[in-house]
């Protein structure tokens, strides 16, 4: 099962909860970082690295031999990453997404697509727990292609545990797609229910189940919970705002150093999350049979 | 010689836009004859990135000599070299008239290279 740890704020504590996940799963387990423009999962996991990958992109290069200057790459380019003037055609690598369209339209056979270095994996261990991260490279824009080369790396069986970068854009949809169910991490602020409902709008709109986890759990709480029976979304981890985490956090250690009355829940959580999905395929269904009707 | 000058404006009194990529229209402008058109530039409102290389694409189907705005990115700068076009940068307090004819007074330098930075690094 691939579970997404998401969230739409930033630091509301996904790494935290993603490595508590890993070091209480009770079965094999990898835990991917997919937040590779600022990965740091590995703080807490501490593995031992023993094999590292490059990762590449397409760009297109142009051959101005057989280049007669008609313009249909330009043309066809949704991101202004390939310019026909004339004479000279111009590429801008750090614009192009990599989809080949120029390469594919060109008449002459003048575009080949080249490998372009843009990040790094790092794959390694620690006891029982399979670690892979991406980094993107210093200077390149764009992340999703790092993420899904993290991502090819998820266990066919067992757990995957997926760190996520935060936002709702690109890089968060590329991480969280083709995964069983999202964790939302969410913190009991107005900021945090402000993103957590953009988080979950995005998730309606992909169709993926999802799960609210409250870090930092204090009075404030209904804020959250409210919203969360309200739209009918299962809340199924509560972390309380204490000290100790942040203390511990900025150490290295992971949340269940100083709380570990939390392992048995933790430990518990992917099969709760299974049950959700096996609950939401149902409705699903049921929602596509009413829909034929 | 065929001018493009950035504006929000639709006439000659109107100020320089400081902004190539995302300028609202272009003016185009006939030194030999004083007449003078408005070229659209609403193309690039909605993109996220790349909108410099854009507008440089668009003015070149109008044949022009040159380009007067206020700031010239490094992708804009390259295509429109590439294209070639020459940039003349402008203070941008100044009327479109008026920036032409500092062009004319050869009171405007021209630009070897992009003179702001891009957006995205």
């Amino acid at each position: 099962m691939k579970i997404a740890i998401a969230s739409g704020k930033g630091g509301t504590g996904k790494t935290t909860i993603s490595c508590a996940l890993a070091f209480a799963a009770t079965g094999p387990v990898r835990l991917l970082d997919c937040d590779v423009e600022e990965p740091n999962s590995h703080f807490f996991i501490q593995p031992k690295i023993e094999q590292t990958e490059t990762v590449f992109s397409l760009v297109p290069q142009v051959d101005p031999e057989k280049c007669t200057g008609c313009g249909e790459c330009s043309r066809v380019c949704q991101f202004s990453a390939i310019a026909s003037l004339g004479k000279k055609t111009l590429v801008f690598p750090e614009l192009c997404h990599s989809c080949g369209a120029c390469a594919r339209i060109c008449p002459t056979g003048a575009i080949e697509e080249t490998q372009k270095e843009i990040g790094l994996l790092e794959i390694g261990r620690h006891g029982e727990v399979e670690f892979v991260s991406g980094l993107m490279n210093v200077g390149h824009a764009m992340s999703p292609p790092v993420i899904r080369a993290v991502k090819k790396h998820a266990l066919e069986e067992g757990l995957t545990l997926i760190d996520c970068p935060p936002g709702t854009s690109c890089p968060f949809v590329t991480a969280v797609k083709g995964c069983d169910i999202a964790l939302l991490v969410t913190e009991p602020t107005p900021f945090g229910l402000h993103d957590l409902k953009l988080a979950v709008e995005t998730l309606r709109e992909l169709g993926l189940p999802f799960a609210v986890a409250v870090n930092r759990a204090n009075g404030e709480n209904n804020r959250i919970s409210e919203y969360c029976s309200e739209e009918n979304i299962p809340l199924v981890l509560q972390i309380p705002e204490d000290r100790r985490v942040a203390e511990a956090y900025s150490r290295g250690q992971t949340l269940t150093t100083v709380l570990p009355e939390l392992r048995e829940t933790l430990a518990a959580l992917p099969e709760k999350l299974r049950a959700l999905t096996n609950h939401s395929t149902e409705t699903r269904k049921e929602r596509e049979k009413l829909a034929a009707l | 010689m065929k001018i493009a000058i950035t504006t929000a404006g639709t006439n000659l009194e109107s100020k320089v836009d400081s902004r190539f990529g995302r300028a609202p229209q272009f003016l185009i402008y006939h030194t030999e004859t004083g007449v003078f058109y408005m070229k659209e530039n609403s193309q690039n409102l909605n993109a996220a990135q790349g909108a410099g290389i854009q507008s440089a694409i668009h003015i070149k189907e109008e044949m022009v000599d040159c380009v007067i705005t206020g700031n010239c990115g490094p992708k804009a700068y390259a295509t429109l070299d590439a294209a070639g076009i020459k940039v003349y940068t402008c203070i941008a307090d100044a009327s479109v008239s008026e920036a032409i004819e500092m062009l004319k007074q050869g009171q405007l330098t021209k630009s070897e290279e992009a003179n702001v930075e891009g957006h995205w690094a």
